[in-house]
């Protein structure tokens, strides 16, 4: 057996490992939902005979929103409910948590022998961009969980990870070897492990903003989110927002680092620094999209939803330049291994 | 003109430039235009500077910049723009018209990152100016209230109102991260009514600090670095010039216009520009993988030159793909190689009619090379011949004659050619690509059936051309070819400092806090021998470590006594100025800067 097949093997295992973490954090999502629904019951009834108004019964409070929610908060999306300590972890998300290091641990193994079986860094191909990429996110959303509880993330990270690792050995795979001389240089390393390190970061916080979106978009009272209960047990809007700003600001600089770096390489290699080669051109509209993204988020009147916007825009150019780029234009970053249709 | 100096463009208002309040209430209106052109375009100036303006033009470039990655741009790819002409010649046309084929130099492109940089040097430099005069100043005072301030402390302690402003000033000051000033208030008496009400207060006195001006600093040098940037880049198109020449193992070429077969040059290039160098290429090599994952895969070219440069040394360098070589500040790339075999054709009448190397343009992997050779009429009275060949660096030939080629390295060279005879054009004094065959005029040698003749020709051999039109012989040794490419651009330097700079400004800019914390501190009048205690902070932009701030500041606090009330609930849910995110019930010990959520820590996820 050698190294490239066990790199495979281990890809595979890892895929059933996060899927596994999948489902258990779906679960623990919708069984946090549960009890959320019977606190809000509860603290509901409590408001009401307090204020002896008119509490609503247990099952449209769990399903309305958050607002008038503590009593003695003014703004609309009140703290309290989120802020409350969360119910001690159960089964579920000690599962899921475990199957995410375990399928994370599994995917760095692979991509070491990945390396080991190509004489070289192992990324410099579509199937192996997914693989590190897809680390990357797992590992900036394991990151986290040291330092805060953002279990309510972990379905969608593992979730779009499985999807990407599904996607690369299905579609992307190519077998390991080595690379062309266009491609033997040190900016292999830093200009496309920059650029996957930015990916991953993007990940998440796309993430964060779409629940960001999604949560506005159910405090508001949008009907097609009326029994997403589970969207109640996600941070409140302003502190995604927070989060999705943190995690855009560092994949930002990576970014603008990734460009540079491939200026500077492609002075090396092809003889110019900037040709507005497909790939050049989608880099720079995804640098645009998320300055522009910065610019909103200051600007008054655009803060806030639209600026979460920008994220999607943003995320769903990353992702474009990683995969219609490579696989619709004919440029000169034509190195995924695969030929363009 | 004297609004100037308060003039601030609309969005980016700052709740530090106010007056240490809490947010500034809305941007100066955008004036109605007033009558006569002069209002006219200061309305223009301040629509085009404002923040709004900026963001609607960064997403019109963005958009602006998709159509030249689906269309084929001149530039890039010519061939492909004529044919998508010839596939499409209604919409090509019109596409054509409003420079789709050629995106980036188009006047609408342009217009767009033209105005962008207008705006931008509109909005930075008033800023600029206005960073200068806060750097010079003090921290604001300390503001009457502190209940707006997303972030607050209070605290009572045994130890007297000055060594409390004493410590916490000298907890701040400690490796400079603040500014701080020191001050003291009278006695107040109570006054106002309803929400602005003041209660009555003893003498207090006062702590106002500020750090992280560098954010500041950091966003100015990069959003000025992008205005080097595109200048930089501007005058490199201006003084730029590149050339291709394609060189043949053991010949050379010179720095000259002349001597390349294409050559490029930005407006203000003058010829005086190319140092008159020389080279000469003695060996290429090449390595191309063998194992069956990757088999023919290229592993490497290296290019052995010897370089005389203008001041007389000499020297020998490799040039390789990614490895470009400077000579005479000028760089030269690898990129692209080939074989250039050498042929000699004498006509019927045994007269040389050609001799030479010939370049043959790859078109396989495999190194499936394509020739043309023109042959003029020496002899009077003969026809031109013209050839088509292909070279096959390891052929292998099928039973039915068929010939491919199976590895791209030499191992059994053969030459396969096709001839034509007829009128080459070659004396209507048009010039023309060596690299074509215009066959309009031309007729193919066929045998008796009609089918094509193929002339098979390896290395060494000389063969018979059929019709007696002459022979062709192939050298032995099939010389190697290499396509250089020679590119000077002095402002690369600049290019990359200002891209450097831009991108260690942003990281400044995005990273560096910017925060004030204001302190009160007074006798209890109620309590003799107690202090009351109270801070605030305020930070620009999201600033998930500002509680931690505030909390660290009244951690310095000496002889505190009872743990402090987290009163801060409130005042979160006013702080909505400026993208403020509530710091809202945030105990002391949750200090990084980098915290993320809202709710308390919760360790036992996994
Ligand atoms: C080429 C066009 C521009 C690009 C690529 C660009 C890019 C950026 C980026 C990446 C940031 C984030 C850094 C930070 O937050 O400090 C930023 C911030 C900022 N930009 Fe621009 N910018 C451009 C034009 C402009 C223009 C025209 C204006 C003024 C109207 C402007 C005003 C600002 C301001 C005020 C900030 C700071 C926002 C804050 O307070 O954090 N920029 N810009």
């Amino acid at each position: 057996m050698d190294a490239a097949y066990l790199s495979t093997l281990l890809v595979w295992a890892s895929l059933v490992a996060l899927t596994i973490a999948l489902v258990a954090f779906s679960i623990d999502l919708a069984r946090r939902t549960g009890e959320r629904g019977a606190d809000r019951a509860r603290e509901l009834a409590a408001a009401g005979a307090a204020a002896s108004g008119t509490a609503g019964t247990a099952t449209s409070a769990a399903g309305s929103t958050d607002a008038g929610a503590g009593p003695g908060t003014t703004q609309p999306h009140p703290v309290s409910p989120d802020g409350a300590v969360l119910p001690p972890s159960g089964r579920a998300a000690g599962i899921a948590m475990s199957t995410t290091w375990l399928g994370t641990a599994l995917l760095l193994a692979a991509i070491v022998l990945r390396g080991v079986a190509a004489g070289r860094t192992p990324w410099a191909n579509m199937y192996e961009f997914t693989l590190v990429g897809s680390f990357v996110a797992l590992a900036v959303f394991l990151g986290f969980t040291l330092r805060r509880d953002v279990r309510f993330l972990g379905a969608f990270v593992t979730g779009l990870a499985a999807i990407f690792l599904t996607l690369g050995l299905n579609v992307f795979y190519v077998a390991a070897m080595g690379v062309q001389p266009a491609l033997q240089s040190y900016w292999l390393i830093l200009h496309v492990g920059v650029a996957i390190i930015a990916t991953g970061v993007f990940t998440v916080a796309f993430v964060a903003s779409v629940l960001q979106l999604l949560r506005e978009a159910r405090d508001g009272g949008a009907q097609l989110l009326g029994t997403w209960y589970w969207l109640d047990r996600v941070p409140n809007p302003t502190s995604l927002e927070g989060l999705s700003f943190r995690l855009n600001a560092i994949g930002f600089v990576l970014w603008t680092f990734t460009i540079i770096g491939g200026a500077i390489w492609a002075e090396h290699a092809w003889g110019r620094y900037w040709g507005w080669d497909p790939k050049e051109v989608w880099s720079f509209v995804i640098w645009v999209v998320y300055a522009a993204y910065l610019h909103a988020r200051t600007t008054r009147g655009w803060s806030g939803t639209r600026a979460a916007w920008f994220v999607v825009v943003g995320y769903a150019c990353v992702l474009f330049n990683f995969t219609g780029v490579n696989l619709l234009f004919n440029g000169m970053h034509s190195y995924s291994g695969l030929t363009a249709g | 003109m004297s609004e100037r100096t308060t003039y601030r463009p609309e969005g980016i208002d700052d709740a530090f430039v106010g007056d240490g309040g809490t947010r500034t209430e809305g941007a100066p209106a955008p004036n109605v235009p007033a009558l006569g052109w002069r209002g006219m375009l200061r309305w223009t100036w301040r629509q085009l500077t404002s923040m709004r303006v900026a963001l609607l033009l960064l997403m019109l470039l963005a958009v602006a910049a998709v159509p030249g990655s689906i269309l084929p741009q001149r530039g890039q790819d010519p061939a492909g723009v004529l044919e998508y002409l010839g596939n499409h010649p209604t919409s090509g046309e019109w596409l054509d018209r409003f420079g789709f084929f050629a995106v980036y130099t188009s006047p609408w492109f342009s217009a767009i990152y033209l105005l962008l940089f207008v705006s931008l040097v509109g909005c930075i430099v008033p800023r600029a100016m206005q960073h200068a005069r806060n750097l010079r100043g003090r921290p604001p005072r300390t503001p009457a209230r502190f209940a707006r301030f997303p972030a607050l402390a209070e605290g009572t302690t045994t130890a007297s109102p000055d060594d409390v402003v004493e410590a916490v000033a000298a907890h701040l000051r400690r490796r400079h991260t603040f500014r701080v000033d020191v001050a003291a208030e009278p006695a107040r008496a109570a006054r106002g009514t309803g929400e602005r009400a003041l209660p009555a207060r003893p003498a207090t006195r006062t702590v106002a600090a500020e750090r992280g001006y560098l954010r500041e600093t950091g966003n100015l040098v990069f959003h000025l670095a992008l205005v080097g940037l595109l200048v930089s880049v501007a005058l490199g198109q201006l003084l730029h010039y590149r050339g291709q020449a394609i060189v043949t193992e053991g010949r050379g070429f010179a720095n000259a216009v002349t001597d390349y077969d294409t050559f490029e040059n930005g407006a203000w290039f003058r010829p005086e520009a190319l140092r008159p160098f020389s080279l000469t290429l003695d060996a290429f090599s090449s390595h191309f993988a063998s194992d069956d994952v990757a088999f023919a895969q290229a592993r490497d070219f290296t290019a052995y030159v010897s370089v005389i440069e203008a001041s007389g040394d000499e020297s020998e360098q490799t040039i390789k793909v990614n490895h470009p070589i400077t000579v005479d500040g000028a760089k030269i790339y690898l990129m692209g190689n080939g074989f250039a075999p050498d042929l000699t054709i004498t006509d019927a009448d045994g007269q040389v009619a050609f001799a030479g190397r010939v370049p043959f343009l790859p078109e396989d992997t495999m190194y499936t090379s394509r020739g043309v050779i023109k042959v003029p009429d020496v002899s009077p009275g003969l026809e031109q011949i013209g050839m088509v060949g292909y070279f096959l660096p390891s052929a292998v030939v099928a039973e039915d004659g068929a010939a491919r080629s199976v590895f791209p390295q030499p191992d059994n060279p053969l030459m396969v050619l096709e001839l034509y005879t007829g009128d080459l054009g070659l004396d209507d004094g048009v010039p023309q690509n060596v690299y074509r065959l215009d066959t309009a005029s031309l007729d193919p040698v066929t045998d008796a059936d009609g089918e094509r003749i193929k002339v098979l020709v390896r290395p060494g051999e000389t063969v018979e051309l059929p019709d007696g039109l002459g022979t062709v012989t192939l050298g032995q040794q099939v010389p190697r070819y290499v396509a250089l490419d020679l590119r000077h651009d002095p402002s690369l330097a600049w290019v990359l400092t200002f891209s450097l700079v831009a991108m260690a400004g942003l990281a400044v800019s995005l990273f560096t806090p910017r925060r004030r914390v204001w302190l009160r501190t007074w006798q209890d009048p109620q309590e003799p021998g107690r202090t009351r205690v109270e801070l605030a902070g305020l930070a620009r932009g999201d600033d998930a470590g500002l509680q931690g701030e505030v909390d660290r500041a009244l951690a310095a606090v000496p002889g505190l006594v009872a743990p402090h009330d987290e009163t801060t609930g409130d005042a979160a849910a006013d702080a909505d100025a400026e993208g403020v995110a509530p710091a809202d019930t945030t105990p002391a010990e949750r200090a990084g800067e980098h915290d993320t959520q809202d709710r308390p820590t919760n360790r036992e996820g996994h």
